[in-house]
Formats: structure tokens, sequence, C-alpha cells
């Protein structure tokens, strides 16, 4: 089972770098957000150090829903989800494995820009690891709802507006945690109370959204 | 466990009480309007607006208590593939995103005049929008789809998830210090309020339970009327 | 289908004495009853083919026999074993062709195929079972090409390649002759010939009149008129 939930990892980094625009778009997307705040807001350094936690972690956030429709819809729609299904893997591994390699693709490159945007936005340097540290804890949490969110919407009409209605209301804990843990270290507090908590949610988003994920599936399936 | 999977025993069972709740409900509504208006004493601090609270505790009561049963009966749509469960919870969501609006919007006109503001982010006044937001999803996902009883499984597997939001609710304002006060009437050492206030607040906490199961039963005929009028249009285009 | 191509393929597959069958199936879509009181019963070595007009539910009872779906009454059983209570060894056992082909695009012909191969869980001899299967519906002098520039009989040919490229005993096939020409079509009745010789069992949905004389005949229309 190991060796086929490695094959759908495989499969799916390699068809991303392929089609490497769709990860790409995410990136592109991030930072398009995060350049217009300076715009809405003027560009005075203590406003935009003030809201830069908070801006990063909304603009992460709606990059990371853009990509989330296409997670399990391309392999619904050509069949492959069928096939999947009849092989070794449950489908709460399929899912997993799925979600695990969207992460990979999308959320990695976010994570990987966050520093610098954080440099546009006049963040603190004291802040930097923290941020970097709390979307790391953070990001898995918001790819395993979303995929449950994804597996949901599977063949639903108006899919993507629908998607963005399930799981932003549920993306509010991590947001608050991970704003408040880059606050805290922007003000000279400890950051850990905070992320401590994302790896909680962290840790129970990896028990139940696959499970959640995988009973969604099935009802697509049927 | 009949009653489960038997939609003309359903049927003929809710025809019968639906009238008796509605005129029960009724009663009690006017009874706990009395209570709470006229017999009970205004509040040493909050004067009349003390009120307000004799709608909002039961309000917000309903709004999990109908999420548990939405919750429950997808539960049992899921596990059983009992078609009466499952619109059982599609006859409640509707009624619990009411609840959730009333005791949102309650709270808001309490919190003017005490707090000095309609809103505060505390965790209390967040988990609770957030479950409004769930109740909006579960019924925008369970009309999303073609196929009916697709839509309600899907919906019931997202009422599941986010049933991990109640206990938040019920608890946040144990543990997270916030400007929403504790509870006070559920509480492992006994009510903390006077019994003038807490007789109007379990009155018309039970009038709205009993409107919740009236409002229930006639959703449920309507639904499964619904279910025979597709089931006939799809005879006569498929023959 | 020449028989250097069929070499990989083993002699005999595990269960020489297995028998399919479903009793009584109803199947329920979209609030509709597609059919009911449906028996089949189907042995190693033996076809069933599925024939009836559109919308009959024939897609359907494959899905049920691949246990992708429930049956709104009845049971499916393998040997005398509901296949829902061991739904992982059912689905190791057969392959199934549906209407969609499970086709990357971005992926060339052969790692399109391999991944199919290695979900499985296919041996050491994989890359020579695959070559095989690739020769067998002559795709070998494509297997490095992106599958976004096949035409719709090569996509076709290539979803058929999976059931040669990993072993199972029960063949679910809807429509394989679709958009397949008369060569294609010869090599997917040698490759069937060759599966029911080793013991395989194949339940294949196609149009009344090109079915083989000696397999079992499941007519959709008569079991709707039975009742």
């Amino acid at each position: 089972m190991l060796a086929a939930i490695g094959a759908i990892i495989g499969r799916d980094l390699r068809l991303a770098l392929r089609q490497g625009l769709d990860s790409l778009l995410a990136v592109v997307f991030f930072v398009l957000a995060c350049v217009l705040f300076p715009f809405g807001v003027g560009p005075a350094p203590e406003t935009l150090a003030r809201i830069a936690a908070g801006v990063l972690w909304v603009a992460a956030l709606l990059a990371a829903l853009l990509s989330l429709e296409r997670l399990f819809q391309a392999d619904y729609e050509d069949g492959s989800l069928d096939l999947l299904a009849l092989g070794p893997a449950p489908l709460p591994a399929i899912a997993a494995a799925k979600i695990a390699a969207h992460w990979l693709t999308t959320a990695v490159p976010l994570i990987a820009a966050a520093p610098v945007l954080a440099l546009i936005l006049n963040l603190p340097p004291a802040a930097f690891s923290s941020l970097v540290l709390a979307l790391v804890l953070g990001t898995p949490t918001l790819s395993l709802i979303g995929g449950v969110g994804a597996a949901l919407v599977l063949g639903a009409r108006r899919g993507g507006v629908l998607l963005a209605l399930l799981v932003l209301p549920l993306y509010i804990p991590v947001l608050i945690f991970g704003v408040a843990a880059v606050g805290a270290s922007q003000i000279g507090l400890a950051a850990q109370p905070h992320l401590f908590m994302l790896t909680a949610l962290l840790l129970v988003a990896l028990v139940l959204a696959p499970w959640a994920a995988g009973a969604a599936l099935r009802q697509a399936l049927d | 466990m009949r009653a489960l999977v038997n939609p003309t025993f359903v049927m003929r069972w809710s025809t019968r009480a639906a009238p008796w709740l509605g005129g029960l409900t009724l009663l009690l509504v006017a009874a706990g309007l009395y209570l709470a208006l006229i017999a009970s004493p205004p509040d040493y601090q909050q004067g009349d607006s003390v009120r307000i609270m004799y709608v909002h505790v039961p309000a917000a009561w309903m709004a999990l208590f109908c999420y548990t049963c939405m919750a429950a009966a997808s539960a049992a749509g899921l596990v059983w593939r009992s078609p009466i469960a499952d619109l059982a919870a599609q006859a409640t969501a509707p009624v619990g995103a009411a609840f959730t609006f009333i005791a949102l919007v309650t709270g808001s006109l309490w919190g003017k005049p005490m707090w000095g503001t309609w809103w505060v982010w505390d965790a209390r006044l967040t988990s609770v929008l957030i479950l409004q937001f769930l109740y909006f999803g579960f019924i925008a996902l369970s009309h999303a789809f073609d196929d009916p009883a697709r839509g309600q499984r899907a919906a019931a597997v997202l009422a599941l998830v986010g049933f991990v939001n109640v206990p938040i609710i019920k608890f946040s304002v144990d543990w997270w210090s916030t400007l929403h006060q504790p509870a006070s009437v559920v509480r492992l050492d006994g009510p903390s309020i006077h019994p003038s206030m807490l007789a109007p607040l379990l009155v018309m906490a039970i009038a709205f339970t009993c409107y919740y199961v009236w409002l229930l039963l006639v959703r449920l005929q309507s639904e499964i009327l619904n279910g025979k009028i597709r089931a006939l249009r799809l005879r006569q285009a498929h023959g | 289908m020449t028989a250097s191509s069929l070499a990989a393929l083993p002699d005999q597959l595990p269960d020489a004495r297995a028998v399919f069958a479903g009793r009584g199936l109803a199947c329920e879509r979209g609030g509709r009853r597609v059919f009911h009181g449906l028996s089949f019963m189907v042995c190693a070595g033996e076809a069933l083919v599925l024939v009836g007009r559109n919308g009959s539910g024939k897609s359907s009872l494959l899905r049920l026999m691949a246990g992708l779906s429930r049956p709104a009454q009845g049971s499916l059983t393998w040997n005398a074993g509901d296949i829902a209570d061991d739904s992982e060894a059912h689905h190791g056992r057969l392959h199934l062709i549906g209407h969609q082909d499970a086709i990357k695009p971005a992926l060339t012909v052969k790692e399109n195929l391999g991944f199919w191969a290695r979900y499985r869980g296919a041996g050491p001899c994989a890359s020579a079972r695959i070559a095989d299967a690739l020769r067998a519906f002559a795709l070998e002098r494509l297997a490095e090409l992106p599958a976004r520039y096949l035409s719709q009989g090569q996509r076709r040919r290539l979803s058929l390649c999976r059931l040669l490229a990993s072993p199972a005993q029960l063949w679910l096939l809807d429509e394989p002759r679709a958009g397949l020409d008369r060569a294609a079509s010869a090599s997917l009745d040698a490759a069937l010939a060759h599966h029911r010789a080793a013991g395989g069992i194949a339940v294949v949905v196609l149009h009344a009149e090109d079915h083989p004389p000696e397999a079992r005949v499941l007519d959709f229309d008569a079991v709707k008129a039975g009742g």
C-alpha cells in the first residue's frame, strides 16, 4: 500500500512539473495580492509593518484556495478516480496522498516566496522566522481542510464558489493563530504558544481530514 | 427503527402530531412572552435590556441543538442509508440557520447598550459566526447537485466535519477569557441566576424546542411529497 | 496478437474454479430505479455479454460488479463470498475499462501505463509486461510520446493495455470496441480468448450484433420486459 501511495504522489508531482503553470499561478497570485496592499492602505512603513502578517496570511490562504478546486476534479473527470479506488490503497490514503502532493506543489512555493514579500511589506526581521515556521505548520492544515472541501464539491454546479463558502470559515482558526504567532514575535513576545496551537490544529486535521475526504470521495464515486 | 426506514409511517404519524405540536408551541410562546416581558423583574444592572436574553439564550441553545440533531441525522443517513434521516437533516438545516441568525442579531442588539459595540471578535461570537456559515454551506452543498441524494450525502459529510465546532462554541467562554459571559444556567454546581429569571428562560427554551419539532414534522412531510413528485416526473421522462 | 507477446502472461490465473454471481440485483440512479430483480452467474473461463438499449443500466451494472457502487437490493458474490465483505480482495482481482480512459495528456504513453501497473503493485517483471502490453495493441512505437498527441482510437488502445500490464482474473469492459479499427478489435479478441483460456472471466458491454457466439448473454431489454 505504501508503494501505491508513493506512486500517486510521484505521478502528481510529475504532472505538476510538466504542467508547471498551475503552481506558478498560485505564487503569482500571492505576490500580486500582497503588492496591492501598499496601494490600498498607503506606503507608510509603520502601517505596512502592522498589517504585514495579516496580509501575508490572507493572501497565502486565498492563493492556496485557487488551485484547490482541481485537486480531485481532473481525476474525477477522466475516470482515474474510479481506477484509483479500485487499487490497493483505501480512499482516505488516496486523499492523503493527493493532498500531500498538492501541498508540495502549491504551498511550498508560497512559503518560499513569503520572506521576500515580508521584506516588501516591511515586516521586522525579528518576525521572519516565526512567519516561515507558522506557514510551515499552518499551510498543511489548509491543504487538508481544503482537500475535504474539494472532495465534497466533486460534480457540483459552481464548485469553485461553493468550495470557498465551505472552506474559508474553517480556515479561520489557522488564520487566527498564524497571524498571532507573527504578531507576537513582532512585539518581542514568544511565538511558541501560537505555534503549538497551529501544531495541535495540524494534528487534528491530519487525523480527521483524510477520513472525511475519503468519505466524500466515496459519495462522489457512488 | 421502523420510523427511520418507512416514509409512509412517518407521514401518517407526523400529520397526526403536527397540529398538536403547533398548538402547544403557540401556548408556550404566549406563556414565555408573558413571563419574559411582564412577570419577570428588570435586572439591577442591565435594566429592561435583560429581556432580550429570554430570546437570545434559547435561540443560541437551539442553534447548537439543531446542529447536533443535523449531524446525528446525517450520520444515521450515511451509516444506515436511511432516506428519512437524510430528509430530517435537510429539514433541520434552515431552522438551525434561522436560530443562529436570531442569536447573532439579538446578541448584537443587546451588546450595543451593554458593551457599547454591535460586535466584538471574541471566541464565542466568532465560533457562532462559523456555525452560521456551516449552516449556509450545508444548505448550499445539498442543493448543488442534479441528483438530490448525492447532495444530501455530501452535505451529511460536511455536517459531521463541522461538528468539531459545536464543543468549541460551548466551551469557548471557558477556554478563552472573553467579553461574552460564561454559562449561568447549565453548570455543574446548579444555575447561578434567580428563579424569577430562570422560569421565562426555560419556558421559552421549551417553546423553541416544540417549534423546532413542529417545523421538522411539517418540513419532513413536504420533503416526502417532493420526493414523490420527483419520482413521478422521472417515471414520466423514462417510461 | 502474436504468441510471443503473451509469453509474460501466467498460464493459469489463481482461481481456476471461480464463480462470479449476482442475485436479485436492483440499481437506483438519481432516485430512478434503473433495473431490479436481475441475476447472473459466470464461471472461470466464461464471458458474459451485456446488451440492451441506452440507459438500460449496463454501465451501472458494471460499476456494481466492480464494487464502486452498492446495489439497492440483492448481492454480488465471488465463490459464494459477498464482495462487499472483502472489497480490497475484490478490487485486486478485477480490471475495469469504462467510457473514460483515465489517460493523463502530460505523461507519455509508457508513463501512463507504468503508473497504473505500479499502483496495482506490479511485480519485478513489470517493465517486460508493459512492453508486451504495448506491443499487443501496436503502441510500442509511441511509447515515449506524450499521450496528448494520441488519436481517440489510440487512447482506447492505451486504456486496453492496462488489462495486460497487470494480472487480474475479472475483466469488466464497457463497450471496448468503440473507436477501435479492425486490427485493434482483433487484438482485443485475441487478448480475451487468451484471458478466458487461462481461466479468466470477462463481462463485456457490447452492441447486440457483434457478441461472440459462445458467450452467455444478458439482455437488459428482456430483463426489463420480464419485470
